[in-house]
């Protein structure tokens, strides 16, 4: 078990479509983490970007763009790509600094200006590039994925459509309570019914949009907490970023095939599974010990399937979980109680910081109307491309 | 002018008629099968890498999931924005020899309503789609069967 970093302060812009700059974004969220950790940014010793794409110079510039824009003041700087998992490796990177004493307290940002409908490969013909070629060779988007996975789940554990809208449901009633979420309408079932079909069996009101959005957060070592009065902080006691096990056997974006399990027998957990156990093992406590969980659904269905992958229920038994109620708010272990991506959209580098920053009012008993009471231990699940994958545990 | 046939994308598959089949590559060593062909070095990390030579994948295989593209994806997908937007449907399918799932277009007709998990698809011959001199070619899924 590794020590404890402290979350001094947390910060976000509302997310939407602002139609402004990824800059202004993360500078904005970068001043109210600082704020809330009562940190000066002359105090900041590191500065860790999680990066977008700006002028053709994908993921390099992240950490030195929010620095300037905040005002060159001599930080160490670091600039961390993984995709969806990109705040999660940018928190990894922060904690990993402060435990090695390069630094005492570390600002984490991300923040990005999302283009309009599917996210898409960079231009150019890149056919070494597996992202470019399965839209290129087959048209398959993100939404494309999400499908294959629900209709999978249909097949497998009999889960319905209707299964899949009640996570919408639930998610967009939390949402509505959240000034950061772009959604702030509640969603019935009939209206998720009722959206257009975007790949088979997910609907529009299924399927998470692409947002503008950022969040921040000033990380310190729990000496530099407790010098600054900070006597009991949120901490984060674990950060997952595990790769896959080979043969991995399912699906994932952006692959055309799978590993072939011909030589070595496929490992007794899927990639997602292990993001958590990975977790959980540096935490030191299992999944009946969470208080809330902030997962990517970046589907409806995809939702149900990290009830699992967490250890929340059994295989198969996530519709049973949803339904009984138990990841609502009041639930044994809510889940998205900031109203998770179905209220947000993707705002790439900056939702898994997002979910900390959730993790980071809960466990303080500051979500005000969103609040899970008695929250003490809060778990982070999210998967980017190409074998990224990340899962933050913070207690208090 | 007539238009030259030429595969969207090298190596991936070949073969005319029933004899079409998808190319991967076969690791000497372990035995893995690799899918998109992987020409470098064996990635099964147990295994101290052997020469990897082309191999063909089953030509039947049961279907793992499916799904559809209703509105029209991105580039670099091409399609005619002229025209008005076909969905498609996508099977990812098991084979049970080589023990991995592959991802590609349904034939042409072919869709979801057609489809359920664990039937058998087979690999044809299909296209993605034509520019001015050249047909694209590619593999499609259809349930075996099914008259072309
Ligand atoms: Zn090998």
């Amino acid at each position: 078990m590794t020590q404890d970093v402290a979350v001094l302060g947390a910060g976000m812009h509302p997310w939407g479509k602002w139609g402004r700059s990824f800059v202004e974004y993360g500078t904005a969220a970068a001043r109210a983490a600082l704020a809330d950790a009562g940190v000066d940014w002359c105090d900041i010793g590191s500065v860790v970007g999680a990066d977008t794409v700006r002028g053709g110079y994908p993921g390099y510039v992240a950490g030195a763009t929010f620095a300037k824009a905040l005002g060159w003041q001599g930080a160490r700087v670091t600039s961390v790509y993984a995709a969806c998992a990109s705040g999660a490796q940018a928190i990894a990177t922060a904690r990993a600094q402060i435990l090695a004493g390069l630094a005492d307290v570390v600002l984490v940002v991300g923040a990005d200006a999302a283009p309009k409908g599917f996210f898409r490969p960079a231009g150019g013909d890149r056919a070494d590039d597996p992202d470019w070629l399965r839209f290129r060779l087959l048209g398959a988007t993100n939404p494309a994925y999400f499908g294959l996975y629900a209709r999978r789940r249909m097949a497998v554990h009999g889960d319905t459509p209707e299964d899949f809208a009640l996570v919408k449901v639930k998610n967009a009633a939390m949402g509505a309570l959240n000034q950061y979420a772009r959604y702030r309408k509640r969603v019935t079932a009939e209206e998720v019914a009722a959206s257009a079909v975007v790949a088979d069996p997910l609907r529009l009101l299924d399927i998470c949009a692409t947002s503008d959005g950022a969040a921040a957060l000033v990380l310190s070592s729990m000496d530099f907490a407790h010098r600054r009065g900070a006597a009991r902080p949120v901490r984060i006691r674990a950060v997952s970023t595990v790769t896959p096990a080979f043969p991995n056997t399912v699906l994932d974006l952006p692959d055309i095939a799978t590993d072939s399990a011909l030589a070595v027998e496929p490992p007794g957990e899927t990639f997602r599974a292990s993001i958590a156990r990975a977790a959980y093992e540096e935490a030191g406590i299992g999944p009946e010990d969470l208080s809330l969980a902030e997962v990517y659904d970046l589907s409806t269905a995809l939702e149900l399937q990290w009830y699992e992958d967490l250890g929340l229920c059994g295989a198969g038994e996530g519709a049973k979980l949803l339904r009984e109620g138990a990841t609502a708010p009041g639930g044994r272990i809510p889940v998205n109680a900031s109203g998770g991506l179905a209220s947000f959209g993707e705002a790439v580098p900056a939702q898994a910081i997002a979910q900390v920053c959730e993790l980071t009012r809960q466990l303080r008993g500051t979500a005000g109307e969103r609040q899970i009471s008695g929250a003490s231990v809060g778990i982070t699940a999210n998967q980017g491309l190409f074998g990224h994958g990340s899962s933050v545990i913070a207690v208090r | 002018m007539p238009h030259t046939r030429t595969p969207a994308v090298a190596d991936w598959f070949g073969g005319e008629g029933d004899a079409f089949r998808l190319l991967g590559t076969r690791c000497s060593s372990c035995a893995t099968v690799f899918f998109p062909r992987e020409d470098v070095h064996c990635r099964n990390p147990h295994c101290t890498g052997g020469s990897l030579e082309e191999v063909p994948l089953s030509r039947k295989g049961r279907i793992w999931s499916y799904t559809d593209s209703r509105y029209r994806p991105p580039s670099p997908y091409v399609s005619n924005p002229e025209l008005p937007w076909e969905p498609y449907a996508l099977i990812a399918v098991e084979l049970e020899a080589e023990r991995m799932v592959v991802l590609g277009q349904a034939a042409p007709g072919i869709t979801v309503a057609d489809l359920t998990v664990g039937m058998e698809v087979e690999v044809v011959p299909g296209v993605l789609g034509e520019d001015t001199e050249t047909t694209w070619t590619t593999w499609h899924w259809r349930p075996t069967g099914v008259a072309v």
